[in-house]
C-alpha cells in the first residue's frame, strides 16, 4: 500500500481556525501522502468538520495561523472553486438542498470546471450523459436523480450517494469525507463504502471523517487519527479505531490529561 | 454558520447599454401646456380627431392625482422640467433604410438590434424607437405579404386612421390612471400591430425603445390588435444611456384579442436603473393592458424587469369573452437601491375563464421589489379560474420582497388559488456550489436562473437565453 514514491499532498502545519471569534481548531498538523487513507476520529465537536471545511475553504471559518499546503501550493490563498478545480473534494455531511438548479446540468458544470483545469475537452450536454450514466454505477444511483434539482428531496441515503457520484465526475487528487456513513443504513454503507473504494488509486488519497468503526470495517485506513479540542491528539493504524470503539474517547482524554500533568 | 459579510458586499458592474449617441436633436421646450401638445401633434402632422383625444386627456390629466399607493417612495416629479418631444434631426420620412442616419443604425447595432437590410435579424422584424420617434420598421414589405401590418403608430395614424379611431384608448381609457393620461396627452411615438382574421403572424414581431437625451420623457404608445383566428408574438426591449438625473418613461399598451385569437406579448426591460448609490436611472410607470374580448381569446403577458429605478407596472388582462384565457408570468429583478412595484390584474368577467399568474421577485443589495396583484372574479364568470404563484428570491440581508395579493369574488363558482414562498440564498448553497469548482457568479446565476425557469420558459425562443444572460449581467458582482 505504501509505496516509496509516493508523494506528499498534503500538509497541514500548526492550523488555527475560529469562527464568530471562537477557535475551533488548536493547532492541526497532519501530512497526507498519495494513495494514503486516513481516517480522523472523534467526539462531536471536537473540530473534524472545521477540519473539512477549513481545508475546503468555507468563507465562514477564519484561519488565524498556520499553513495548508497542496503539492506545495498555498491552499489557504485560494478561493473554494479554486480548490475544487485542482483536485479537492469534500464530500459533505448535510448536503445542500439547490432547488431549481438541474441535478444533471449541476454536475456538468462541476464536471467542466474540473475537466478545464486538467486540460481536458469539455463535456456538451451529450456527452455528459454518457458518462454520467456510466459513472451512476459507482453508487447504483437511479438515474432518475439526475432530472431532480440538486439534492431536493432526496433521503439521507441518496445524497450521499449524490456526493460519491460527484466524486465519481470530478476525479479528485484528495477526498475528504465528513461524516459520510452518517444517517445510512448498512446496505447503503456498503454501497457508498464500495464507491470509495473503486474510485481510490495509487494517486489519489482519501479522508474518512467519521465518528464509528462500521465504515472502517468498509474501507480500511492506513492511518487513523483522534481529535480531541481542534488538534490531533493520537496517530496510530487501524488498531486505534478497534481500541476507540472497545475502550471510548474518554480513554484518549484521559491519556493527554496524564501527558499534560 | 453563516457569515452574512460574505455574501453581501454590493458592487454594481457597469451598464453596458449606458453610452450617449452623439446626434444632433430637435427638441421642443420644456414644460406641458395646452401649446405644447398642439405643437407635438403639428409636428407628428396628425389628423384633428388625435388632437382632440390628446386634449381631453390633457384636461383629464390636469384633474388627477399622481398615485401614492405603491410601495416605491421616490422625490416627486416635476412635470414643468421635463421635454415633451424630442426626436433625431433630418428625420424627414424615411422611406427607406439608406436616409436613417447612420448614427442611428450603429446605435442599434451596438445595442444588439441591427437593422440595416444585411445584418437584420432572421425571423425578427424590429421596430425602433429612438427617443419620440420610431426611426425603422424592418420586414413591413414581407409581413405586408400576408396582410399583417406593423409599422410605427404616428405612421398608422395617418394610414389607418379608422383602425387607430375604433380601438385607441378603449383599453386604457384616457383617463384610466394618472401616468396613462399624461401618455394620452404627450405620446410620442411607438409600435402598432395589426393582424388580419385568419392569419398566423409568420415572424416575431419586436420594438426596441431607445431614450437617448437626458431631460427627455419617453412616452410611447403600443397598439395591437389580433382578428378573428389571428396569432402573434411581441416582444419589446429597453435600454437608456447612464444620466445622474431620473428620466419620466410613461407608456401606455393596449392588446386586443378578438374570437379564438392570441397575443403573446413579453418585456425585456433594462432601462438604466442608477448607480450603485441609487443616484439616477428611469422612473418607468407603465400602463399595460390586454382585453379578451373574443371567446376563447387568449393574452399572454411575460416580462422581464431588471432595468429602471422605479418600476411600477402590473400588465393586466380583462377576461370578457367566455373561455378566455390570461396569463402573467414575470421576473423582477431589483438591486443596489432600485425599487418595484410590479404585478398584474386579471379581470374575470366572461363564463369559464381561466388566468395564470406566475411572478419570480428576486431583491439583492437594498433594493425593494413587490408583487401587487389582484384577481377578479365578476358575477358572470360561472366556472372561471385562477392560479397564483409568488416567489420572492432574497440575496444578502439588507433586500426587501413584498407580496400583495388582492382578492374579489362576486362568483361562488369561481376558483382561486394562490401559492407564495419567499427563499434567501444561502451562504452554504453558494459554498456546495464552489466546493465543486463553480465560481461564486456563476453559482449564483445558477440558482437565480433555476428559480426563475418556469417563467423564461415561457419567452419567445430567440429571447429566453438572452434574459438568463441579461440577469447574470445584473447580478455580476452584485453578491461578494
Amino acid at each position: 500500500m505504501l509505496s516509496q514514491d509516493s508523494n506528499l499532498m498534503l500538509e497541514i502545519n500548526d492550523l488555527h481556525a475560529s469562527i464568530e471569534d471562537k477557535e475551533i481548531l488548536t493547532g492541526v498538523n497532519l501530512e497526507v501522502r498519495s494513495g494514503e487513507i486516513h481516517a480522523v476520529m472523534g467526539r462531536n465537536g471536537s473540530g473534524k468538520s472545521t477540519l473539512s471545511k477549513v481545508i475546503a475553504g468555507h468563507p465562514a471559518y477564519v484561519v488565524t495561523s498556520g499553513t495548508v499546503k497542496f503539492n506545495g501550493e498555498n491552499l489557504l490563498e485560494m478561493e473554494p472553486e479554486e480548490r475544487a478545480r485542482i483536485g479537492i473534494f469534500l464530500g459533505f455531511q448535510y448536503p445542500v438542498e439547490i432547488p431549481g438548479v438541474s441535478n444533471l446540468e449541476f454536475l456538468r458544470v462541476a464536471t467542466n470546471s474540473r475537466r478545464k483545469e486538467l486540460g481536458k475537452e469539455e463535456l456538451d450536454t451529450f456527452e455528459f450523459e454518457e458518462l454520467v450514466k456510466e459513472r451512476l454505477s459507482v453508487v447504483q444511483m437511479n438515474p432518475a436523480f439526475l432530472d431532480r434539482s440538486v439534492n431536493e428531496g432526496f433521503s439521507g441515503g441518496e445524497k450521499k450517494r449524490n456526493e460519491i457520484l460527484q466524486m465519481a465526475l470530478l476525479e479528485p487528487s484528495i477526498s475528504i469525507l465528513d461524516e459520510t456513513d452518517s444517517g445510512l443504513d448498512i446496505d447503503a454503507l456498503r454501497i457508498v463504502a464500495s464507491g470509495v473504494n473503486q474510485l481510490s488509486t495509487r494517486t489519489t488519497a482519501t479522508i474518512l471523517i467519521t465518528h464509528y468503526q462500521r465504515l472502517l470495517n468498509e474501507i480500511t485506513p492506513d492511518f487513523v487519527h483522534v481529535m480531541a479540542e481542534g488538534a490531533i491528539v493520537k496517530t496510530g493504524g487501524q488498531e486505534l479505531a478497534i481500541e476507540l470503539e472497545n475502550r471510548g474517547y474518554e480513554w484518549i482524554e484521559e491519556n493527554i490529561k496524564k501527558i499534560n500533568l | 454558520m453563516s457569515n452574512p459579510n460574505t455574501v453581501e458586499k454590493i458592487v454594481s458592474k457597469p451598464y453596458k447599454y449606458g453610452f450617449v449617441t452623439d446626434i444632433e436633436t430637435e427638441k421642443i421646450n420644456k414644460g406641458i401646456n395646452r401649446d405644447t401638445i398642439k405643437l407635438i401633434s403639428a409636428k407628428k402632422n396628425e389628423p384633428e380627431f388625435l388632437l382632440k383625444f390628446r386634449l381631453r386627456a390633457y384636461d383629464e390629466w390636469l384633474k388627477m392625482k399622481e398615485p401614492n399607493w405603491a410601495k416605491l417612495g421616490y422625490p416627486p416629479i416635476n412635470y414643468q422640467d421635463i421635454i415633451y418631444y424630442a426626436a433625431p434631426k433630418k428625420d424627414k420620412k424615411k422611406e427607406s433604410l439608406e436616409e436613417v442616419d447612420p448614427k442611428l443604425l450603429e446605435t442599434f447595432e451596438k445595442l444588439g438590434i441591427p437593422i440595416s437590410e444585411q445584418k437584420r435579424l432572421t425571423n425578427v422584424a424590429v421596430d425602433a424607437v429612438f427617443d419620440s420617434v420610431s426611426i425603422a420598421t424592418t420586414y413591413k414589405e414581407k409581413l405586408a405579404e400576408h396582410g399583417v401590418i406593423f409599422c410605427s403608430i404616428s405612421e398608422a395614424v395617418n394610414e389607418y386612421p379608422e383602425i387607430i379611431k375604433k380601438y385607441l384608448g378603449t383599453v386604457v381609457p384616457i383617463n384610466d390612471n394618472f401616468f396613462a393620461a399624461l401618455n394620452s396627452a404627450v405620446f410620442s411615438d411607438g409600435s402598432f400591430v395589426y393582424i388580419p382574421k385568419g392569419v398566423e403572424c409568420p415572424m416575431e414581431l419586436s420594438s426596441y425603445f431607445r431614450i437617448n437625451s437626458g431631460d427627455t420623457g419617453q412616452f410611447e404608445r403600443t397598439l395591437i390588435i389580433a382578428e378573428e383566428k389571428s396569432s402573434v408574438s411581441y416582444l419589446e426591449g429597453c435600454t437608456a444611456p447612464m444620466f445622474d438625473t431620473n428620466t419620466l418613461h410613461a407608456a401606455v399598451v393596449e392588446l386586443i384579442a378578438l374570437d379564438h385569437s392570441s397575443i403573446k406579448y413579453s418585456t425585456v426591460q433594462n432601462w438604466y436603473s442608477g448607480n450603485e448609490q441609487g443616484v439616477g436611472g428611469i422612473y418607468n410607470f407603465v400602463t399595460k393592458r390586454g382585453q379578451c374580448r373574443g371567446k376563447k381569446s387568449k393574452i399572454s403577458w411575460s416580462q422581464v424587469e431588471t432595468g429602471s429605478a422605479i418600476t411600477w407596472k402590473y400588465p393586466s388582462c380583462i377576461l370578457q369573452g367566455e373561455e378566455s384565457v390570461g396569463e402573467f408570468y414575470s421576473v423582477a429583478l431589483t438591486n443596489n437601491f432600485q425599487k418595484a412595484d410590479t404585478g398584474t390584474k386579471m379581470i374575470h368577467i366572461g363564463a369559464k375563464t381561466r388566468s395564470t399568474i406566475v411572478s419570480k421577485g428576486i431583491s439583492a443589495g437594498q433594493s425593494s421589489n413587490s408583487y401587487r396583484g389582484l384577481v377578479h372574479m365578476g358575477p358572470q364568470a360561472v366556472g372561471a379560474r385562477n392560479y397564483s404563484q409568488c416567489d420572492s428570491m432574497l440575496i444578502g440581508d439588507q433586500a426587501a420582497a413584498n407580496t400583495y395579493p388582492y382578492i374579489h369574488s362576486q362568483q361562488p363558482q369561481a376558483n382561486i388559488e394562490h401559492e407564495a414562498s419567499t427563499c434567501r440564498i444561502s451562504e452554504d448553497q453558494l459554498f456546495y456550489l464552489q466546493s465543486r469548482g463553480i465560481d461564486f457568479e456563476e453559482a449564483i446565476s445558477m440558482m437565480v436562473s433555476g428559480f426563475c425557469q418556469d417563467v423564461f420558459n415561457q419567452l419567445p425562443m430567440e429571447f429566453a437565453s438572452e434574459a438568463d444572460k441579461l440577469l447574470a449581467l445584473k447580478l455580476e458582482g452584485s453578491v461578494g
